[in-house]
C-alpha cells in the first residue's frame, strides 16, 4: 500500500509539472523515477521510451503504466495512470469551466484569436521536429508525400492512413 | 456550443477510446485525427471551437490528449463527459500496455512493432503537417497573426522556449494591445 501511494504520489508530480508533450514528461520521469527514487535503471528506462513512443496512447501515459506495472503489477499500473492525469484533469475542469464560461467576454475572444495563431506556430514546431528526427531515409520521405498527398488531395481518414502505414511497414519490415 | 449536436456518453467514451488507440508517436497525432472525427465527421464542435480548444489545452500540464480530452468532454456534456473522454483516451494504453508488460517483457526484440512504427511516424509527420495547413488556412487572418505564428514556432522550435510561456505572453499581448490592432 505504501508504495501505491508512493507511485502515485510520484506520478502526480510528474503530471502536474510536465508543459509541452510527453517528452518533456519523460525528463522528469527520468529525474523522479530513476535518479531520486532509483526504481529503474537507466538501461530500464531506455526500455521504457522505446516501448512507450510505439505503443497507442500519449507517451506519457504509457511510461507511467509501464512503469507502475513493472513496480507493483496491475494496481502498479493503474495507481500510476491515475496519478499522471490526476492534476493535468483537475486544472483543465477549472480552465475549461471559465473558458465556457466567458465565452463572449470581448477580452476572452481576443486571447483565443491570439491563441489560435500561437497554436499554429507550436504544431508547426512538432511537425518540424518530428519531421527532422523522422525522415532521414527516402522510404520515409516517400511516405511522407504520400500520406501528405493523401490527406490534403483526397482528404484521407487519417486512422485508416496511420493503420494502412503501420500494418504495410509490418509486413515489408521497413 | 454553435449549432452542434449534444453526444451520448457512450460516442465521447468511444470516440475518445479510438483516439487514444490511435495516437502514435506523442499526443499531436492527436491533433489531425480529432480535427476529423470532431470538427469534421461528427460537428461536435467548429472549427473555430476546435483551435480555440488547442491553445487552452497547451497552456496547461499534462498530455496533450489527456486535456484535450478533459476540455471536449466536459464542454459536450460537463462533468460526466469529461470522465468518459478521459476514461476512453487512458484505456487503450493502460489495456496495451498491461498486456505488453506481463506477458512481452522482450517487446522489443518483436522487429514487427518497430518497423510498423517506423513505417507509420513519416505518416505522422505528414498529419500534423496538413493540419498546420489547415489550421492556418482559417486562423492567420492578419499580418500581426502570421508574425505571432511566426515567432511561437521560431521560440519553440529554435529556441527550445515551452509551450507554456509563449502562450501566456501572447495572451497577455492580447490584452494590452487596442482592440484596433486585433
Amino acid at each position: 500500500m505504501e508504495l501505491l501511494i508512493d507511485i502515485f504520489m510520484s506520478f502526480a508530480k510528474v503530471g502536474l509539472f510536465t508543459f509541452g508533450g510527453g517528452y518533456a514528461a519523460l525528463r522528469l520521469i527520468q529525474s523522479e523515477i530513476i535518479i531520486s527514487k532509483a526504481w529503474l535503471t537507466m538501461e530500464e528506462f531506455l526500455d521504457v521510451v522505446a516501448i512507450a513512443e510505439v505503443t497507442p496512447g500519449p507517451i506519457a501515459l504509457n511510461a507511467s503504466t509501464f512503469i507502475g506495472y513493472k513496480l507493483s503489477g496491475i494496481p502498479g499500473a493503474i495507481v500510476g495512470t491515475v496519478g499522471v492525469i490526476f492534476f493535468p484533469v483537475l486544472i483543465m475542469l477549472v480552465l475549461t469551466y471559465f473558458v465556457n464560461k466567458l465565452k463572449d467576454n470581448k477580452k476572452m475572444k481576443a486571447i483565443k484569436t491570439m491563441l489560435r495563431a500561437v497554436v499554429i506556430g507550436l504544431i508547426a514546431s512538432a511537425a518540424y521536429t518530428m519531421g527532422a528526427a523522422a525522415l532521414g531515409s527516402t522510404l520515409s520521405l516517400v511516405i511522407f508525400a504520400a500520406a501528405l498527398a493523401a490527406v490534403i488531395l483526397l482528404k484521407a481518414d487519417p486512422i485508416l492512413l496511420l493503420l494502412v502505414t503501420a500494418v504495410v511497414g509490418a509486413i515489408i519490415r521497413i | 456550443m454553435t449549432g452542434t449536436k449534444k453526444p451520448s456518453l457512450r460516442e465521447i467514451f468511444t470516440l475518445f477510446f479510438k483516439v487514444g488507440m490511435f495516437t502514435i508517436g506523442g499526443g499531436y497525432v492527436m491533433v489531425p485525427v480529432m480535427q476529423k472525427e470532431i470538427a469534421e465527421k461528427r460537428n461536435w464542435m467548429s472549427k473555430e471551437e476546435f483551435t480555440d480548444m488547442l491553445g487552452i489545452t497547451q497552456a496547461a500540464p499534462g498530455p496533450i490528449a489527456i486535456n484535450t480530452a478533459t476540455y471536449v468532454g466536459y464542454t459536450l456534456r460537463r462533468k460526466s463527459g469529461a470522465a468518459a473522454a478521459v476514461l476512453g483516451c487512458t484505456l487503450p494504453s493502460l489495456l496495451v500496455i498491461t498486456v505488453i508488460a506481463a506477458l512481452f517483457p522482450s517487446f522489443m526484440k518483436y522487429s514487427f512493432f518497430q518497423s510498423a512504427f517506423k513505417a507509420a511516424r513519416p505518416a505522422v509527420v505528414a498529419l500534423i503537417a496538413a493540419a498546420v495547413i489547415k489550421l492556418s488556412k482559417s486562423c492567420v487572418s492578419k499580418p500581426l497573426y502570421l508574425a505571432i505564428a511566426v515567432i511561437a514556432f521560431l521560440a519553440n522550435c529554435f529556441l527550445k522556449v515551452s509551450p507554456f510561456p509563449i502562450i501566456v505572453a501572447c495572451a497577455l499581448l492580447a490584452l494590452v494591445l487596442p482592440e484596433e490592432a486585433l
